[in-house]
């Protein structure tokens, strides 16, 4: 397999890291941003344009598309830059380039402090981003997802807010547990299938004609499990998601809870369950309570406890994680399916909220919902994004999370009834915490403190630098609300052609 | 004496192939007379010849590298592919030692030409002791070796830390010496044994000791031997329990003589050691495999868990150097079931050497005089006052922390797979659990550099920040940096390279 002449893949993940690589060698001051709006639109438009091309590109073994292979000098070992999309990689790489995009967007418009390191940091997040959800090979995989962790915990150290310092070290420890714990996992499988590749279409041929055994691949499974776990914030290991959200600028923090912290789910959907669907199958019933009762009532509950609306935020993703793990779970073609489409709704709402968020403290100078009130007379266009964003959020039918939390409770429904009511009431958690905070925020009465702030320094609407990147989200979170087939119809036949092992799992 | 004897013996003395230790011999020398025969004001200068010189080494080594495996001066030195990769790291490792040391030197009243000359005979030791076949040729190099080291540990004289250091390392040399001999002393003693089977006219040598000890598998004198032949070894890569000494003497040794014994001398010894256990001691598997097994895992729990609490920075290194000794040694134990471990292990010291000298650059330009007490509140800030030093600092360390996308990581990597397929999770288990308490002291560092607040920045360390690195020094650094990342993303050339691909 050559590399062909064009490939957009590659492309999306060299052009931000060339345009960083240029920052660092010290480009003029005003070729920085013009260059970097450039190396944010690069990978959005690829991903746009393979979005748009995937229905009708010839597919190849396991329904892989857009496939291209360079090697870097360890094809010994079966490590080599494979790049390719199927049918649940599609979605994801398409939620990379567009939340890139807005993260690129909002930081360019913020006014941070040094900004050519900021925006250097995340334009190698970005090609970290583009590139783990284009690798075909685990390896880079892997590869690329510490690409885009350590520039989170710099951005998160450096130009974040409160308890930075704690915040940051906090998640390079978590993050690095768990990512350690998925590295032995992934080696684990590399050794044991002997098919001495990383490639994931050589190990799951390999798999196929000769499964690992059962004690093996629990073990590994149970490895993978909590190291992609932690990585997602599977409760009890989801501490560091609120803090660190809440610390984190909010590009960092729309990369990271938007996208970035899809890879463990992704890594359980794409290489776990295929890989080892007897682990899976023994794993499923642990995994499913401690999603439901740990992630979706406990987390739901402690939700509506925040005053904070960062925090809020960030433990609400928290939450609907554990929809994600509740559809893992459930183990069905439906429930993988369902996950896909909750990874890229919750993305482009997460992020979305995360950048409204930063918007509204700009304008009340707080980020606690006390002291807020009635910014929807200053703001109305913000209040609207907000309302779209919660109702997104919520799983409003017309918004893509509707299709991506209905499907796992239908999976979960047979799966266990029990669980599929503590789920549900997650759904009204949910509804209660979105809806209290759009409404302390934006209407009600105006806080005395609010009242102080706004006449300081009288609030304005949204410009057009921030409604842009906002729009991106929305825009995108209606289509696929709408039109959800878009994405569908390559989950379905990514997860039921070639006869799926999640299947077999059940 | 007989002619044609005197010729027969001269036969096996191939001169021209140890050209790179003589030349550096030579090299060592030209330096003492060109201090006798240039007037004062020229002495600068010497260094620069120094480091000139062993470039044109590293060039004409480079240009000459495959080499057939061949013995050479009757058995004594053995010239393999293994052996020219050492060389290569030696030359590296002094050439960097060089360019430390001339800044280093620049704030010391001390003799600087001396310097540079015994660390181009401690190289060319370096070499011949990995070359060795030879017991009696592995102990002279060795002792050449130490003897070198510790005129190099103790040179900031006035200093008396530095003394302490000299003194500390004199006594644990002489100790580890002493285990090293007496574990030959065995060996040789029960291989030429004439009652037992097996037995050798020359047991000093690895071949004819190899050949006994595979008739003799389980012979009591023969494994206490090599337990003490290992001990010695072990001193030397400052794995547990016999890594005592290294807390004091990096603390007090010259900042570039502790990258000189963090880097090449336990790179050394883990040459000898792959050596040793893969030539010389495979019959005596049972024994080697749980001992390095033991110590393995000892020493990256000692190391990570003692580097946690260190401010001072040359002591942190040096335990987490130990740490790291830990993970070479994990490779070294899954040798003796998947070959590809000796290609880990010798891609791991050359990520280390990478990695090593651009932290080791960057202490050394923020030492000062005062070489001894480097803090890490003294990294507060270093971003801002530096950049670029901050840069080469975060790099280095996350290369040591064996982050994506650096050497270090793919070196870790590699040492993992290869234990996975020996069969190592035990160990495995235990190098996670290390490289996770590791993240935590070396992101400590980087956060003192980049994340704290300007009223933390100290002036001696903003005046020597902003003083800078200099060209050679500032070059070497960027050239270190930039092989991390590289390395970190094509690893073709250097895997290809280590595994005689």
């Amino acid at each position: 397999m050559s590399a062909p002449a064009f490939d957009p893949l590659l492309l999306s993940i060299a052009a931000p890291l060339a345009v960083a690589l240029a920052i660092a060698l010290g480009l003029p001051k005003r070729w920085v941003v013009k260059l970097a709006y450039a190396g944010f639109a690069v990978p959005a438009v690829m991903a746009l344009g393979v979005w748009w091309r995937f229905g009708s590109a010839a597919k190849e073994a396991h329904g892989y598309a857009f496939l291209s292979r360079y090697s870097t000098g360890m094809d010994q070992f079966g490590i080599g830059l494979k790049l390719g999309l199927n049918g649940i990689s599609l979605p994801l790489f398409v939620l990379a380039g567009l939340v890139g995009f807005a993260a690129g967007l909002y930081a360019i418009q913020s006014k941070a402090e040094r900004m050519k390191t900021y925006l250097l940091l995340l334009l190698v997040m970005h090609a970290g981003l583009m590139g783990t959800f284009a690798s075909v090979d685990v390896f880079f995989f892997y590869f690329f997802h510490e690409l885009a962790l350590i520039p989170t915990f710099i951005m998160v150290g450096v130009w974040g807010g409160r308890d930075r310092t704690y915040a940051a070290m906090m998640m390079t420890i978590y993050l690095t547990v768990g990512a350690m714990l998925s590295l032995v996992g992934l080696i684990a499988i590399y050794a044991k299938s002997g098919a001495s590749s990383f490639d994931i279409m050589v190990l799951r041929d390999a798999l196929a004609s000769r499964p690992l055994g059962e004690v093996t691949q629990r073990h590994i499974f149970g490895l993978l499990l909590f190291g992609f776990g932690i990585l997602v914030s599977l409760w009890p290991f989801h501490s560091w998601a609120p803090l660190g959200y809440g610390a984190a600028p909010s590009s960092a923090a729309m990369l990271h809870a938007g996208v970035l912290k899809k890879f463990g789910l992704y890594g359980l959907l794409q290489i776990a369950l295929p890989l080892l669907p007897f682990g899976a199958s023994q794993w499923s019933h642990t995994l499913a309570v401690v999603a439901a009762v740990g992630n979706v009532l406990v987390i739901g509950l402690v939700t509506m406890a925040q005053r904070d609306l960062k925090q809020m935020v960030g433990y609400s993703s928290v939450m609907h994680m554990g929809y994600a793990f509740l559809g893992i779970a459930a183990g069905s073609v439906l429930g993988a399916g369902g996950v896909v489409m909750l990874m890229v709704a919750h993305g482009l709402s997460v992020a979305l909220l995360f950048l409204l968020s930063t918007s509204i403290h700009h304008r009340t100078r707080t980020f606690d919902m006390e002291q807020m009130g009635g910014l929807a007379q200053h703001a109305p266009v913000l209040a609207g994004l907000f309302l779209a964003a919660t109702f997104a959020s919520v799983g409003l039918p017309g918004f893509a999370n509707f299709w991506g939390e209905l499907p796992i409770f239908v999976a979960l429904w047979n799966f266990s009834p029990a669980l599929t009511v503590a789920a549900l009431t997650g759904t009204v958690i949910s509804a209660i915490y979105g809806l209290r905070a759009a409404a302390r925020v934006f209407f009600g009465p105006q806080s005395k403190a609010f009242i102080q702030v706004a006449s300081a320094n009288p609030p304005s609407d949204i410009g057009w630098a921030e409604k842009l990147p906002a729009f991106v989200l929305v825009a995108t979170l209606l289509f696929v609300g709408i039109w959800p087939k878009s994405f569908s119809a390559a989950i379905d036949r990514a997860l039921t052609n070639p006869p799926a092992a999640v299947v077999a799992s059940r | 004496m007989d002619v044609n004897a005197l010729q027969g013996m001269a036969v096996g003395n191939p001169w021209y192939a140890i050209w790179p230790e003589l030349s550096l011999g030579c090299l060592a020398l030209l330096l003492l007379a060109l201090e006798m025969i240039l007037p004062r004001a020229a002495h600068g200068r010497i260094p620069l010849v120094s480091i000139a010189g062993q470039l044109g080494i590293l060039a004409a080594l480079a240009f000459n590298f495959s080499t057939p495996y061949s013995a050479a001066f009757n058995d004594l030195l053995m010239l393999s592919p293994q052996g020219q990769l050492m060389r290569v790291f030696f030359l590296i490792s002094s050439i960097f030692v060089s360019i430390l040391a001339r800044r280093s030197l620049s704030w010391q009243r001390v003799p600087r030409v001396e310097f540079h000359h015994v660390v181009l005979v401690v190289a060319a030791a370096m070499m011949l002791l990995v070359e060795s076949r030879n017991f009696v040729m592995l102990f002279v190099a060795l002792e050449t070796v130490t003897v070198g080291l510790y005129i190099l540990v103790s040179y900031y004289r006035s200093n008396p830390r530095t003394l302490e250091a000299g003194l500390k390392y004199l006594v644990m040399g002489a100790l580890s010496s002493a285990l090293l001999l007496f574990g030959i002393v065995l060996l040789y003693g029960v291989a030429g044994s004439p009652g037992l089977a097996g037995r050798t006219g020359d047991p000093m040598q690895y071949a004819g000791l190899a050949g006994f000890l595979e008739a003799n598998p389980n012979n009591f004198l023969a494994a206490a031997g090599i337990v003490l032949v290992l001990s010695g070894v072990a001193f030397k890569i400052g794995a547990f329990p016999f890594q005592i000494w290294i807390p004091d003497v990096y603390q007090g040794a010259p900042t570039p003589v502790t990258a000189l014994l963090a880097v090449a001398s336990k790179a050394a010894g883990f040459a000898v050691l792959v050596v040793l256990v893969t030539e010389v001691f495979a019959p005596y598997a049972w024994l080697v495999g749980p001992v390095l097994t033991i110590m393995a895992a000892a020493t990256i729990l000692f190391g990570n868990l003692a580097a946690l609490k260190q401010n001072n920075v040359k002591r942190l290194i040096g335990l987490s150097g130990v740490s790291h000794a830990g993970f070479i040694l994990l490779a070294v134990v899954s040798a003796a079931r998947e070959p590809m471990a000796i290609s880990a292990v010798y891609f791991y010291l050359y990520a280390y050497l990478i990695a090593s000298f651009a932290v080791f650059g960057v202490m050394t330009v923020l030492a000062g005089s005062d070489d001894t007490e480097q803090e890490l509140s003294d990294y507060a800030g270093l971003a801002k006052e530096s950049p670029f030093l901050a840069g080469v600092l975060a790099c280095g360390l996350g290369s040591l922390a064996g982050i994506p996308p650096f050497a270090g990581f793919m070196a870790k990597l590699f040492v993992f797979v290869a234990a996975f397929k020996a069969g190592h999770f035990g160990l495995i288990a235990i190098a996670v659990a290390g490289v996770v308490i590791s993240i935590y002291y070396y992101f400590g560092w980087i956060r003192t550099a980049y994340f704290s607040d300007e009223a933390a920045v100290s002036p001696k360390t903003a005046e020597r920040a902003r003083a800078g690195a200099g060209l050679s020094l500032g070059i070497a650094l960027a050239v270190l940096t930039l092989a991390s990342i590289v390395l970190g993303f094509y690893q073709g050339p250097l895997w290809g390279w280590v595994s005689g691909r």
